[in-house]
């Protein structure tokens, strides 16, 4: 997501972060259960593909501290080390390292409808990259295809954004996010000049939300991404349907996921609670060559099939085999990961 | 670093092995913490709520169950943190945030 920087200038750039909006959060008065929290996952990932493994330890660090009654710093990190075949006929194995913020914003809750956010964020196009990336939730190891399309590749934006519930009762609500990206190299804070936003409705009682997006990049060669999404998430069914359609000026594609559930939440049966069969189909389509707009080169389809496992003491389990289909190559993809979710104040509090 | 491993084999394996190992998990209980810091129990977002908390925990079933799995307990000192980070990512309305904070801190 931000190219291979030098890991100490981002363990630093988070170090200072964290320990800035703690000593803040640390002086302001806060309410009692408004202490600023740790969050994250821990975990290890396999990813076979084509017969060559690679092995990634990786953590994700998350710092949520508030600041007064109307200020919440946010950061996200990712912090991992991948062990991968050295190729070209030598056996043995290397290793590169990777060091990133995802996000590290300040929100300022202007009034209950509004949200003014400052510094780098996700970029808000689709659901996945806001909702569905971060490893402690993800139902699959990789992201899917048309991930880099609406998202300029980076996948965060370094300038302002704002954001809110414009309207909300108990048959719809309607959200929307609107946002303006400088152009930024810097290797933590890497982004393309763009702007974009989304807008999702949202009916509780069906439990269906259709949203649209829409992204313009505005370096270089100028380009529109637009994109819908659809989930349906029904409260007695079994079943989480979860769908995006994204399109580009030199490629489109759509992703499709069910999550399945064998048991409901009451259930007393554990094993059957903690099983969960995941589907995923995608698509793509290339109508002119990109070389960076991240998505295959050739017109590709791809079957996710997972089973994961959510286990007591926040521990998941995600397996899954990806058959992947496209006139370049034919590959199989073998996916395992275990991630360790934790959570907890930054200190005792008052 | 070096390793001679038959790669298909050795994830097919693993997964394997994790699924197997997580078959013992599946019969234990989540505990229930105590925070060491307050008398305050962790929140624990698996117990049943009263009557007046069901408005909260609907709407905590409509918005934050529809992307992950709730936490299986955490201090109460952080809900409302929690709840602020949500409200921006989610997002969530104010009136959501109050119901879901009073469904978490009853």
């Amino acid at each position: 997501m931000f190219g291979y920087p030098e890991p100490r200038r981002g363990l630093r750039c988070l170090a200072t972060a964290a320990l800035t909006s703690l000593f803040l959060s640390a002086v302001l008065p806060i309410a009692a259960q408004d202490v600023p929290l740790i969050s994250g996952g821990a975990g290890f990932v396999t990813s076979t593909n084509a017969g060559n493994t690679t092995y990634i330890p990786v953590i994700s660090p998350l710092l949520a501290a508030p600041l007064g009654e109307h200020f919440l710093v946010e950061s996200r990190a990712t912090i991992l080390d991948s062990y991968f075949p050295k190729g070209r006929g030598q056996s043995g194995y290397t290793s590169s390292s990777f060091v990133g913020l995802s996000y590290l914003q300040l929100d300022y809750l202007a009034n209950p409808h509004l949200t003014v956010v400052a510094g780098e964020f996700l970029t808000p196009f689709g659901t996945y990259n806001e909702r569905l990336s971060p490893i402690w939730i993800s139902n699959f190891e990789s992201a899917p295809l048309i991930f880099s399309l609406g998202t300029m590749s980076t996948a965060s934006s370094v300038g302002g954004m704002l954001r809110g519930s414009a309207f909300s009762n108990e048959n719809v609500s309607l959200d929307y996010a609107a946002y303006f990206s400088a152009a930024s190299t810097n290797e933590q804070f890497n982004s393309q000049r763009a702007a974009g936003g989304r807008g999702s409705l949202y009916f509780p009682k069906a439990r269906v939300e259709l949203g649209g997006s829409y992204g313009r990049l505005l370096q270089a060669t100028h380009q529109n991404f637009s994109g819908i999404h659809l989930w349906w998430e029904p409260a007695d069914a079994l079943v989480k349907f979860r769908s995006e359609y994204a399109h580009g000026a030199h490629s489109q594609g759509y992703w499709m996921e069910s999550e399945f559930h064998l048991a409901g939440a009451s259930s007393g049966n554990a094993l059957r609670r903690a099983v969960q069969p995941v589907v995923r189909w995608q698509q793509t389509f290339r109508s002119s060559p990109d070389p960076n707009d991240g998505l295959p080169g050739v017109d590709t389809k791809r079957v996710d099939l997972g089973l994961d496992f959510l286990l007591p003491h926040e521990v998941r389990i995600n397996s899954s085999y990806s058959r992947q289909l496209s006139s370049a190559q034919n590959s199989n993809i073998w996916q395992t990961g275990i991630v360790y979710r934790f959570l907890f104040p930054t200190w005792r509090g008052k | 670093m070096t390793l001679n491993l038959s790669s298909r084999r050795f994830a097919a394996t693993l997964a394997l092995a994790l699924s197997l190992a997580s078959i013992p998990a599946l019969s234990m209980r989540p505990e229930r913490h105590q925070d060491g810091a307050s008398s305050a129990s962790r929140t624990d977002t698996t117990a049943r709520p009263s009557t007046t908390e069901r408005s909260g925990e609907a709407k905590f079933r409509q918005n934050c169950s529809r992307c992950h799995q709730a936490p299986q307990g955490f201090s109460p000192k952080i809900s409302g943190t929690i709840l602020r980070h949500m409200r921006v990512r989610a997002p969530l309305s104010a009136q959501d945030e109050r119901g879901i904070l009073r469904f978490l801190n009853p």
